[in-house]
């Protein structure tokens, strides 16, 4: 069959899974293993079924802070088609990027993982010419990363952002982070991880979680059966979804709403997860002219179904759950450490004296921030923690 | 000369259960019944009838029983009665064969070959009777981004929002003129748009000047070839324009009101002179071009400030997803594609049968065709023809389209059978005739009722189907063709619907 | 005088701003460097402020002047248009005077409602289209399809009077209302398809025409009495507003006219087999 004719049936197979995601930021930026994430994760084992597991830790590369960490993975079956992926990749970079620094990603091969990629970081800065001058560095990198992704067989570019980097794999989140060694080797000042559940059993090295773009990463517990309008309209600003993950709509439209179009996250909430049109009615003309041009205008980006996501940026975490809240959250701090989970036992597990632990409410995000990196209100912030703090304790 | 062609129905009278009460006489316009006062007993001319079972279930007896006539010609492949009979009554009169309704034709009903998801287990489904479940639509352009500024808690959009139509349920009445329809149908769709939170079409015969005050708010005006019935006020008291480029049961052709329809009234709202043809040529003589209509577009939002919607219809043809591409780029807010199947008051057969290609692929291609292009967001899609229930209007959602227009759903609902006899203006049910006497029989506020109530129907249909795939907002669905499989479809087929195979 | 940082950005809307007092004078604005939209947001909001003349210079290209000024109060006022006015003037013009110092493009006074357009000079094509209201006179000739799909109703009867020659397809469909072409230089009326599909409606020609130059709907005969009345009439209009035409009414009427009206007011009825 023609592939090109088969492919207007948008013949793509969805994953389906449940899981458990975990995240913790220290907001005054001092760094900190991964040891106590993959702690909490190990607790929520049952929610997820060793079929996948990953990490997004930020603060990771000071050494190289100011260029873009290339996480690759080389999926061939045999070992020359993935050094075969991993030539046609490096002469890929060689014309779009300098690369300064390149390594195999090391890894603890005494920790059993089922068919292991061949792993490789690669540190670049974009080289952008002739017409490309023009464009952002970030544009120039999205749409390098959606070529490699879509184009070059057995490539995949799993992270992308500079001084974070995801680590993920077919394993639980624990035995991932011992492959990785996250607890020996790195010390970042945010994490977020995920433990993973799908339905079919032919998981996929590059399904796992985190899923990222630059430095925001998403990992989420949920089904999203908005995802074929989701995907169309992202498609049509350039966002090959070739993962056919719900996770990777999320983190694309996180990086549309987020960084291309400067949205404060309480508006990119509002979109993802909107109030119902009952509420909206029930609203000031302000706030309804508001809600009412956001669900207008952004209506294909409703994710609908149940989710719950943490997203990650440098200096930020962000917790969210859909509109009628069906999958759980919670969030905690204790001194300067902001945790989010989808159970509270596993940041009781690790901190058993927290100053606060609340739910947060359905559509209204949680928002941690660290020192010097603030864009959002603090206000907002503080009324959505507030209220919901209220309810729970 | 005498006619060669068998009547098409049979009417058959129980002698034993008929009363004499004259009751079938009088509720046939078409003069197929007659009193016999010597024999004291009801004749009937089944050459006369056009099979619309008016008299049937008028009837206080229940003694008459109208079928399609039993007499056959030497069975034929190629030459069934239809056409034998089409051919007969051409070389007998000369003429152009005319039609109403949509194609009767067996092409192929894609609606019936395409099924819905449900979930189980890992996304929950959403019972509607307790959870919201939402369907409000926007009809019209969208901004491609928000620009918003934030001063502390202050929040302010800074981009131009463009005008759009807002409606409860993805369900309007279709383009039906003052003129094709009678007063009374015309007010019932009025009223019935008004009540249930959705809109009705003036189709080209302009909208009568008593309900331009009551009924503005659910208006969407037509601008046709024929210009009938445009004044400023017109324009201004709807919610949204819409160009009428062509139709699905007469791609390409224009149309004419016959004289005879063209009563008092029908002439007053169509702003010309009682009895004459009211003639609405092919094209729009003032569109030869894309560059054209981009020009009328301007001028419609010139016209009405720039705060109404601009609506383009035009027949689903071959081609037609590259033009309706090109009229997106003109300026058209929304974009109406009608299929194949979609209905007429009047129309040349040969075209009605012949001509265009189903709405189910029309949809899918457009939506493809703008996604591709990157301008869906510019314009909403509303698609007409052949649209005969809540599914077949959830599975439109699904692959693409905003929102449906409902034309001969909404005559069925005030009595309709498609018999296909508008065109003679002696519509017994009152819904296509300017004859006071038959026009007299719908009761607006009847027939309003149940299109209301054919609304609510439908709306509560799609919100359970909806919640049973766990989405509790319509705007989830549109174009998400993951929630569509076919069954008994070619690969190609497929493709162009851009859905997989059942189990696939 | 307006200029171009004096407009508005914001659409004004319908209500008109009360305690305004624009009314009592004329307004100019100068069109240079306008967008038709601007120009016409313009020509809304002084409308709105109850200005009742408005004297546009530099006009080049811009379209739609006069169609945004409908208001269900229905303000009238008089707009002078220097330059040449851009295609679709006076579209849906409801009740207000427009005359133009020079040429006017294509869609003069299409579907209009009502009012008056008076070009000083020539007009483009689909002039009148579908007009049903009101009266447009040109001083000099028009192009191909003028006065399409005209009609008339409601003691409504539009009027277009043209002092040049118009081309083919004069009255196409043509429904109702009046035509009068002039014809001043040259009497010949090279058009052809005049009145194919009329089918109400009148159209006078100054001169003679020959019967394969009209449709086969229409009936070519002298005008009469009454319909040299009616003519005289509208010339003596259109003398009074094209003062600088070097014929007298005398002149003009000197000549024959003929009539061009449909055969029937149901030129298709016989086409449909039922
Ligand atoms: S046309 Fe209708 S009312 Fe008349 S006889 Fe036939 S079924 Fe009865
Ligand atoms: S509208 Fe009347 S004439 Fe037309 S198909 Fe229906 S019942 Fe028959």
């Amino acid at each position: 069959m023609d592939r090109k004719r088969r492919s207007r049936r948008e013949l793509y197979t969805k994953e389906i899974c449940a899981c458990s995601i975990f995240g913790a930021m220290n907001r005054e930026g001092d760094r900190f293993t991964g040891e106590g994430v993959m702690k909490a994760i190990a607790s929520m084992r049952v929610r997820g079924n060793g079929l996948g597991g990953g990490f997004a830790a930020y603060g990771i590369y000071p050494d190289h802070r100011d260029l873009y960490a290339f996480h690759l993975m080389f999926t061939g079956p045999t070992d020359p088609a993935r050094r075969a992926a991993k030539q046609e990749l490096e002469a890929f970079l060689a014309r779009k990027f300098d690369v300064y620094f390149d390594e195999e990603i090391p890894t603890d091969d005494s920790v059993f993982v089922r068919d292991p990629p061949l792993l490789w970081r690669y540190f670049v800065l974009p080289r952008k010419e002739g017409e490309d001058a023009e464009m952002t560095e970030e544009e120039y990198i999205v749409r390098e990363i959606m070529a490699v992704n879509s184009k070059i067989e057995n490539a995949y570019v799993f992270s992308s952002g500079k001084n974070m980097g995801c680590f993920k794999g077919v394993a639980y989140p624990e035995e991932i982070g011992e492959y990785f060694m996250l607890d020996r080797l790195y010390r970042g000042h945010t994490w977020t991880v995920h433990g993973r559940f799908p339905t079919n059993t032919q998981a996929w090295w590059g399904g796992a979680h985190p899923f990222g773009l630059l430095d925001t990463t998403v990992v989420h517990n949920g089904e999203v059966s908005s995802y074929g309008t989701n995907r169309w309209y992202l498609e049509m600003y350039g966002y090959a979804c070739t993962l056919q993950t719900d996770t990777e709509v999320i983190a694309y439209a996180a990086d549309l709403l987020m960084r291309r179009q400067k949205l404060p996250i309480e508006i990119v909430a509002k979109i993802l997860a909107p109030p119902i049109w009952a509420a909206i009615d029930r609203m000031d003309e302000k706030e309804k002219r508001l809600m009412t041009a956001l669900r207008m205008t952004y209506g294909p980006l409703l994710m609908n179904g149940p989710f719950a996501v943490i997203i990650g940026e440098t200096g930020r975490m962000i917790g969210l759950t859909d509109r009628i809240r069906l999958r759980p959250l919670t969030a905690a701090t204790r001194g300067e450490i902001f945790y989010i989970s989808s159970e509270e036992a596993s940041i009781r597990l690790i901190s058993p004296h927290l100053d606060r632990v609340w739910t947060p409410r359905g559509g209204e995000p949680v928002i941690a921030e660290m020192k010097g990196y603030e864009k959002g209100s603090e206000e907002s912030y503080e009324k959505g923690s507030e209220k919901s703090y209220e309810r729970i304790c | 000369m005498r006619s060669f062609v068998f009547p098409e129905f049979e009417i058959i009278r129980d002698e034993e259960r008929c009363g004499s009460c004259r009751g079938c006489e009088r509720q046939c316009a078409l003069g197929t019944h007659a009193y016999d006062p010597v024999a004291d007993r009801l004749v009937s001319d089944d050459r006369k009838c056009a099979g619309c079972q008016r008299c049937v279930i008028f009837c206080p007896q229940k003694a008459i029983v109208v079928r399609p006539s039993p007499s056959f010609y030497r069975p034929n492949a190629s030459w069934s009665r239809e056409k034998i009979e089409d051919l007969k009554r051409q070389a007998e009169t000369g003429g152009v064969l005319l039609t109403g309704c949509g194609s009767d034709k067996p092409f192929r009903i894609y609606w019936d070959h395409i099924l819905l998801n449900a979930s189980q287990v890992t996304n929950p489904s959403i019972d509607p009777l307790r959870e919201p479940m939402e369907l409000r639509t926007f009809l019209g352009r969208k901004p491609e981004m928000l620009e918003i500024s934030r001063e502390g808690k202050e929040v302010e959009i800074k981009t131009e929002l463009y005008p759009n139509l807002t409606v409860e349920t993805p369900i309007l009445f279709s383009a039906m003129s003052f003129g094709a329809i009678s007063y009374n149908a015309f007010k019932s769709l009025a009223t019935a748009a008004c009540r249930s939170g959705t809109y009705f079409n003036t189709g080209e015969g302009g909208l009568p000047r008593e309900m331009r005050g009551e009924f503005g708010r659910c208006a969407i005006v037509q601008v046709a070839s024929g210009r009938f019935g445009i004044d400023a006020e017109y324009l201004n008291v709807a919610q949204a324009v819409e160009i009428k480029v062509g139709q699905g049961a007469k791609p390409g052709i224009g149309g004419h009101l016959p004289g005879e329809k063209v009563s008092a009234a029908v002439a007053e709202t169509r702003m010309i002179p009682q009895g004459t043809d009211a003639i609405s040529p092919a094209p729009h003589h003032d569109i030869y071009s894309i560059e054209d209509l981009s020009t009328l577009i301007t001028a419609l939002k010139e016209a009405t400030n720039y705060e109404k919607p601009i609506s383009v219809k035009i027949a689903a043809v071959h081609n037609f997803a590259a033009i309706a591409s090109g009229i997106v780029r003109a300026g058209a807010d929304i974009i109406a594609i009608d299929g194949l199947r979609g209905g007429t008051g009047a129309a040349p057969k040969a075209i009605r049968d012949n001509v265009g290609i189903p709405t189910e692929l029309a949809i899918s291609s457009l939506d493809r065709r703008l996604r591709e292009e990157g301008i869906r967001n510019r314009s909403s899609i509303i698609a007409a023809g052949g649209f005969r229930s809540s599914s077949d209007v959830i599975k439109a959602i699904a692959l693409g389209a905003d929102a449906v227009y409902i034309g001969s759903a909404a005559l069925i609902a005030m009595g309709c059978t498609l018999c296909q006899k508008c065109y003679t203006g002696n519509c017994n049910w009152g819904i296509c005739t300017q004859n006071p006497r038959l026009s007299g029989r719908l009761n607006v506020e009847i027939a309003s009722q149940r299109l209301s109530n054919l609304i609510s129907a439908w709306s509560h249909e799609i919100r359970e189907m909806l919640g049973g795939m766990g989405i509790n907002a319509l705007e989830s669905l549109r174009g998400n063709r993951d929630h569509l499989r076919g069954v008994g479809l070619y690969e190609w087929e497929l493709d162009v619907l851009g859905i997989k195979g059942a189990g696939e | 005088m307006m200029t171009k940082a004096a407009v508005s950005k914001v659409r004004p809307g319908s209500a008109p701003k009360a305690g305004s007092s624009a009314g009592a004078v004329a307004v100019s604005i100068d069109a240079s460097g306008l967008e038709t939209r601007e120009l016409n947001d313009r020509l809304r909001e002084l409308l709105l402020s109850g200005a009742k003349r408005v004297e546009i210079s530099h006009v080049c290209g811009q379209r739609y002047i006069g169609t945004r000024l409908y208001t269900p109060e229905r303000h009238l006022m008089e707009i002078d248009i220097r330059g040449t006015a851009g295609n679709d003037l006076a579209a849906f013009l409801s009740g207000h005077k427009i005359t133009v110092e020079g040429n006017a493009q294509d869609g003069v006074g299409n579907t209009m409602d009502s009012g008056e357009v008076v070009v000083r000079g020539r007009a483009g094509d689909v002039l009148g289209f579908s007009m049903r209201g009101g009266e447009i006179y040109v001083r000099d000739g028009c192009g191909y399809r003028a006065a399409l799909h005209m009609k008339d109703c409601e003691g409504k009867r539009p009027v277009l009077v043209v002092g040049g020659g118009a081309q083919d397809f004069l009255g196409e469909y043509m429904a109702g209302g009046v035509v009068i072409i002039l014809d001043r230089d040259g009497e010949s009326h090279e058009s052809s398809f005049m009145g194919t599909g009329m089918h109400g409606g009148v159209i006078y020609l100054r001169g003679t025409a020959r019967v394969d130059q009209v449709g086969a709907q229409v009936e070519i005969s002298p005008a009469d009495e009454a319909d040299r009345e009616l003519i005289e009439e509208y010339v003596s209009r259109y003398l009074d507003r094209f003062p600088e035409v070097d014929m007298t009414k005398d002149e003009i009427m000197a000549s024959p006219f003929v009539r061009l009206t449909p055969r029937s007011k149901r030129p298709y009825s016989g086409l449909y087999a039922y």
